[in-house]
Formats: C-alpha cells, sequence, structure tokens
C-alpha cells in the first residue's frame, strides 16, 4: 500500500551533493514528489526536504540506498504529522470584474499580494501544500499567468532535533 | 617534506602499501608519470595496451589478492576508457582506486581538449568519487579514497586530479595504512534469532555469496555445514570461496547452476544467506524462488535486505564476527534424511550430465575441455574469464584449488574482462593463470595480449573458439526461433597466428589428445599462449533457468 511521507536528509554542505542524491533516486527508479534543500542550524550540513509516496518496501529501500552515500549524514522520516509548511509565488490576471473575488480569497488565505499592475497581481500564499492546492484551484477560473511552488520544507513538532534523537 | 602534486599522488600510494598500478600515459598526468619514474624503484607501473585494460588489470589484482587494485588514465577519453572497468568493479562490489587526470581547473568548464566529467560521469558506477581541486586536500583524499574503496562492502573510487593541482607545491607527510571503518556487530537478540532457525531447521541450505569470498570464510562455511547438517551452494561470485572437495558442497546455483544445487535451494527449509545479493540471474522469478524455505541474510549492506527477496530475519554489519557467533550457538546435528535426499538430487544431476556426455559426439567437448584442466593444472592456479558460455562451463566444471582463484566478471557481465583481469592477478599473485575465454569475448580486448608478452605474463589463454558469440546464439536456439541474428562470426582471424604476430606462443588444439599436450606445453612454457580449442558452435551451457522462470522451469536437455 502507498503512503505519503516525508523524509529529511543532513547531507554535507559542498558542491555536487544534491546531484547524488537526485542521481541515485533516478537510478533506483524513485519517484519523489517535491524536494527542497536549504542552509541549516549547523553551517557544514544542508538539509534536504523529500516528500514521496510509495509502499514500507521502497520507503525502507530509499532509506537505505541514501544512507549508503557517503555524503549523507542523517536520515530521517518524519512521523507523527510533522509541522509542514510550502510557499508559493502565483500570478494572475487582474481584472475588474475579479478583482474583489481575488482579494478576498487573499485576505481568507492569509496570503498576501506582493506585486501590482494593471493587469496582472503577483500572491504569496505559505501554508501546509493541501492549503496551497486550495487556493491555485480558487484563482483558475481568473487565469493563472505563473506560478511556482517552493516544494515543502518540514521539521518534528516538540524539543526533538535529528541530532538528539 | 615539500612535493609536488604528483609526487604527493605517488607517495600516498606508496604509503598505502600500493605496489603495483596499472595505466596508460597521456597530457594531464604526465606529471604523475614523471613522479613514477621518479620513484619506479618503490613502485611497479605496468603500461597496459588500454585504460580498459588497466581498469580490469587493477580489478583482477584485486580479486586475486583482496589488495585495493589501482590504475591511471589521462582525463577525457582515457577516464572514459575506464569506465566499463570501473563499472564492472562496482558490481561485484571489488575495491578499486581509479586516478584520472584532468585540465587545470582553470580550463575546468571550457570544454578544453581531452576535458571529460569524469565525477559526473562515473557518478552512478563508484561507490564514491571525488574532484581534487586543492593540493593540500589531496593525500587525505587519497587515504580516504583507500578507506572508502576496502570498508564496509567494497567497491570503486575515482578520484579525479586536475593539472594545476599535480604540479603545485604542499607538505607531504607520511601516515600509516589506513585501516577499514570497522563495521557494527550483530545485536545478541538477532544471533539468538539466527541460531534458533537454525537449530529448528530440517533441511539448511548454506548459500555462499561474493561477500563471503571477500572475507575468506569458506573453511569456516564447511564446519559449520557438517556441524549442523547443511549442505553449500553458491552464487557465481561465491565459486572458489569454500572447499569444493567436500560432499556437501553442491556447487554453483541459479540461471546455469548445478542442478542439485539450484534444486536443494528449492526444497530447503533455510537458506543461511551469506554475503549475497540475490542477483535475478540467481534467484529467476522472485515471486517462486525457494517458497519452501525461511530466508537468514548476513550483508554489511542494510540496503541488500529485502531489496530483491523478503527474508525472514536480516543480519546487517560484521558478517565474519556474526557468522562465528551465530554458528558457536547452532547445535550439532547430522540430519541424515537431508543428506540423502541431496545425494539423490546429485545423482540425478550427473545422469542428467552424463546423457548429455553421451550424446556429444564432436571432436572436443567443453567438458572434456575442463576435465583436462582439471587434471593438469597446479592447485594455486588462477582462473580468469571472459563472459559468455565459456564462463558459465567453468563456473560449473572447473575444480577451484582455493579461495580467490576465480576471477570473472559476474555482476556485469563484461565480455572483455578476463586478459587484462587475467594479468593483473598474475601481477599480484605471481601464480600460474589460466584466462578461459571465447572468440567472442576474447576479440573485444585482445590488445593486451601485448601487454602480456612486454611483461613476461605467462598467461595460458585457452580460446573456447567456436565461430559464434555462443550465449546469444543459445537463447536463439531456444527462445528465438533459431533467427541467428548477428550471431555468426564469419571472421577468418587465425588465432595462433595472431599470438605469434604479438610475440606469444599460438597453438591450436581440435582433439582432447591435442589440447592436453598444448596446455601442459604451455603451463611449462612460461609463455603466453594461446590455445585455439575449437569446439561445436551448438555447445549448450545445461541446465539453464530461462530468465524469469522458476525452478520447474529448468532446461535439462535439448
Amino acid at each position: 500500500m502507498e503512503n505519503k511521507f516525508v523524509i529529511a536528509v543532513y547531507v554535507d554542505n559542498q558542491a555536487g551533493v544534491l546531484t547524488r542524491v537526485t542521481a541515485m533516486f533516478t537510478r533506483r527508479g524513485f519517484n519523489i514528489d517535491a524536494l527542497t534543500v536549504g542552509e541549516t542550524e549547523r553551517r557544514e550540513y544542508s538539509r534536504i526536504t523529500i516528500s514521496m509516496q510509495c509502499d514500507d518496501n521502497a520507503k525502507t529501500q530509499l532509506i537505505n540506498q541514501l544512507k549508503k552515500l557517503l555524503v549523507v549524514k542523517k536520515v530521517e522520516v518524519l512521523e507523527d504529522e510533522p509541522i509542514k509548511r510550502e510557499l508559493m509565488l502565483i500570478k494572475v490576471e487582474n481584472r475588474s470584474e475579479n478583482r474583489s473575488d481575488i482579494m478576498t480569497a487573499v485576505d481568507v488565505f492569509r496570503a498576501s499580494v506582493i506585486d501590482y499592475s494593471t493587469e496582472s497581481m503577483c500572491i504569496e500564499v505559505t501554508g501546509q501544500p493541501s492549503k496551497i492546492d486550495a487556493f491555485v484551484k480558487l484563482m483558475q477560473p481568473f487565469g493563472i499567468l505563473e506560478m511556482c511552488r517552493t516544494g515543502i520544507v518540514a521539521l518534528e513538532r516538540g524539543a526533538n532535533t535529528l541530532f538528539n534523537d | 617534506m615539500q612535493l609536488n602534486g604528483a609526487q604527493i599522488l605517488i607517495r600516498t600510494l606508496i604509503e598505502q602499501g600500493v605496489t603495483d598500478v596499472f595505466g596508460y600515459p597521456g597530457g594531464q598526468v604526465i606529471n604523475i608519470y614523471d613522479a613514477l619514474y621518479e620513484y619506479k624503484d618503490e613502485i611497479n607501473h605496468v603500461l597496459t595496451a588500454h585504460e580498459q585494460g588497466a581498469s580490469h588489470a587493477a580489478d583482477g589484482y584485486s580479486r586475486a589478492t583482496g589488495k585495493v587494485g589501482v590504475c591511471i588514465a589521462t582525463s577525457g577519453p582515457g577516464a572514459t576508457n575506464l569506465v566499463t572497468g570501473i563499472a564492472t568493479a562496482m558490481l561485484d562490489s571489488i575495491p578499486m582506486v581509479a586516478i584520472t587526470g584532468n585540465v587545470p581547473c582553470s580550463l575546468i568548464g571550457k570544454d578544453s581538449f581531452q576535458e571529460i566529467d569524469i565525477t559526473g560521469v562515473t557518478l552512478p558506477i563508484t561507490k564514491h568519487n571525488f574532484f581534487v581541486s586543492n593540493v593540500a586536500d589531496l593525500a587525505d583524499t587519497l587515504r580516504e579514497a583507500f578507506q572508502i574503496a576496502k570498508s564496509g562492502r567494497p567497491g570503486p573510487v575515482l578520484v579525479d586530479i586536475p593539472k594545476d593541482v599535480q604540479v603545485a607545491k604542499y607538505d607531504y607527510e607520511s601516515q600509516p595504512i589506513v585501516e577499514k571503518t570497522p563495521l557494527p556487530k550483530v545485536k545478541e537478540s538477532e544471533i539468538d534469532e539466527a541460531a534458533a532457525l537454525i537449530n529448528e531447521a530440517k533441511k539448511p541450505y548454506i548459500y555462499v555469496g561474493g561477500g563471503a569470498a571477500g572475507l575468506g570464510l569458506g573453511a569456516d562455511i564447511l564446519a559449520f555445514a557438517e556441524k549442523i547438517g547443511a549442505v553449500i551452494g553458491c552464487s557465481f561470485m561465491g565459486l572458489s570461496a569454500v572447499p569444493q572437495d567436500s560432499e556437501r558442497f553442491l556447487g554453483m546455483q541459479g540461471m546455469h547452476g548445478h542442478y542439485a544445487s539450484s534444486m536443494a535451494q528449492n526444497e530447503a527449509d533455510l537458506i543461511l544467506a551469506v554475503g549475497v545479493r540475490f542477483s535475478d540471474r540467481a534467484t529467476g522469478n522472485v515471486a517462486k524462488f525457494a517458497k519452501k524455505s525461511k530466508i537468514i541474510q548476513l550483508d554489511p549492506d542494510s540496503a541488500e535486505i529485502n531489496k530483491n527477496v523478503r527474508v525472514n530475519l536480516g543480519l546487517v554489519g560484521d558478517v565474519a564476527d556474526a557468522f562465528a557467533r551465530i554458528a558457536a550457538k547452532c547445535k550439532d546435528s547430522a540430519k541424515p534424511d537431508w543428506f540423502h535426499e541431496v545425494k539423490a538430487l546429485k545423482a540425478e544431476e550427473k545422469r542428467f550430465e552424463d546423457e548429455i556426455a553421451a550424446a556429444n559426439t564432436a571432436p572436443l567437448t567443453p567438458k572434456q575441455v575442463f576435465e583436462i584442466i582439471n587434471a593438469t593444472k597446479p592447485k594455486n592456479t588462477i582462473i580468469a574469464t571472459d563472459v559468455g558460455q565459456h564462463q558459465m562451463w567453468t563456473a560449473q566444471y572447473v575444480e577451484f584449488g582455493g579461495a580467490r582463484q576465480f576471477v570473472s566478471s559476474g555482476g556485469l557481465g563484461t565480455m572483455g574482462f578476463g586478459l587484462g583481469a587475467a594479468i593483473g592477478a598474475y601481477v599480484a599473485t605471481k601464480q600460474p593463470t589460466v584466462l578461459i575465454t571465447g572468440d567472442g569475448s576474447f576479440g573485444m580486448n585482445l590488445n593486451e595480449l601485448a601487454t602480456a608478452v612486454t611483461y613476461k605474463i605467462p598467461v595460458v589463454i585457452v580460446l573456447m573458439n567456436n565461430g559464434v558469440l555462443g550465449m546469444v546464439r543459445q537463447w536463439q536456439t531456444l527462445f528465438f526461433g533459431k533467427r541467428y541474428s548477428n550471431t555468426v562470426l564469419t571472421r577468418q582471424t587465425d588465432f595462433v597466428q595472431l599470438a605469434k604476430a604479438f610475440g606469444a606462443e599460438g597453438v591450436l588444439a581440435e582433439t582432447p589428445v591435442e589440447f592436453k599436450r598444448a596446455f601442459e606445453a604451455a603451463l611449462k612454457s612460461g609463455k603466453p599462449t594461446v590455445i585455439d580449442a575449437r569446439i561445436d558452435k551448438d555447445e549448450m551451457v545445461l541446465p539453464m533457468l530461462p530468465p524469469g522462470g522458476a525452478i520447474s522451469d529448468i532446461i535439462t536437455k535439448v
């Protein structure tokens, strides 16, 4: 049975590390939904957050294959509903007949308009991936010109960290 | 002591216990070759005919000894010519360090002459690789490369060194040989669990792979099998690991394995798998593999547990230690019923073999060739092979005299591997070395005959010449309605003359008498010799489990 889950990976903060990780996914045939990478509380490491869905066998295999990469320092599946956030920038058509509907949506979703022209509006939305999905759906009738999503970042709840588990 | 990068490289190789390297010079490794010239009394360089030969030689060197094999090539085409050899080592978990030169850092990324991103190219076929951009990191990077190559599950590591780093100067201080990173010990509770499963078993089968061969566990495995009344089978990579004169040893299982070995594995109620990875060539259809059996798997690599075959108990860590601890906790048990059952399978196997042999009226058969080789070769002979039918016959028929005597490309199945590997094995051991090859495989890298002649490497090359690409032809015969697409070699190569042109010996053998005479003479001659042994184009490797098939699909005669 396929499950959705999030994996956090600490890797060496060096050139070419992301290539090693993603090349392994390609080579082993793992399909990932989203991947983000960024700095961490420790200079020497970057943190890769991977969201994907697969069965338990594939999940175990993925974790074991990740651990084999010499640039990977720590791998952890974030269990028990971690805190997940994603950011999206979305550019929509700014037509007078839709403007107030768009602004209402922005208000309700606690999004913000970060650029405004007579033809378009650019909106920033942050939240759970499901919230972002809902916002995109809402904007579709108004005409989406362009959008980009960061993919999720995630942390465990409570005082636990990857290194003191 | 201030040295340039090239000198630091060679000094570090020497420091790490390297006595022989294989390679080929070129524009971006001239400095390295200059340093090799300087230190030639301390390190021996073997110039091959082609970089691919150097990579296979480093691999053969490692397989025959367990030491880390080292090869050197220049940037661009030199580096890409190593690729097949590196991939071969990767698939068989062979420790190797490949050194490549590259263009100076200032020219990297500019599509400079002979510039290739070899760390990018070799990313999926190395255990790890390095691009050294600073001479200050060079010695430690090399030490790390050796440590990675030989620790845990071994594998190849590539170190790419741009020209300016070879030229730049830095302090060098000799360091001790790096130790393997210790593997975690398997938990006591898991050892107990394994011992309990083994003590319950009525039909235990110890399945030995390349991991066990690499650790030299053969004698311990045999003693354990006798203690618990188990039989022993091995994967292709496990060959030569276990002493073969025991009645408990059934030989290779799998696609072209011994009938009794595959059948016993299928009948077993417990398989103790030591250092195997359940390759598709070994298991056939995994859904139908060993259904009556519980499986315990010992491996240093956690990713091998449940990768291809679901196991009941996967023990990850120090395999030799875990094996010894399990063995100590198992009860003595003779299990005569199981032994008799297996003996009956062996008798059946012999009947198949005899039937096939009796029906074969060719003037010289593969079986005869191997009977002569077995009867003639010294006990410490290393047998290298290429890939194809001759390789499978070698796996089936050769009686190996000890561990690390079988040098053959299992996982990658690299035609053209054998001659380079045989040269490497001989350089490492100076033991009698025989290459079993076919006319297809030999044609791929026969240029290394020049290397054998230059360095007076007396490899005996048994060329099983059938004028066809026999293994593919066999599949075409069995599964493609005898449509022999591009497998009939209508070449006019005279291998005897070819050998002589290289400065080696060449001799034709068309009958057992001729072959015996030629083989004995070649072993005595001290010269590289090609024996052009003519066999029939329709010889088959049997038994055969069709690809993706189950044990019930086994083909024992055609």
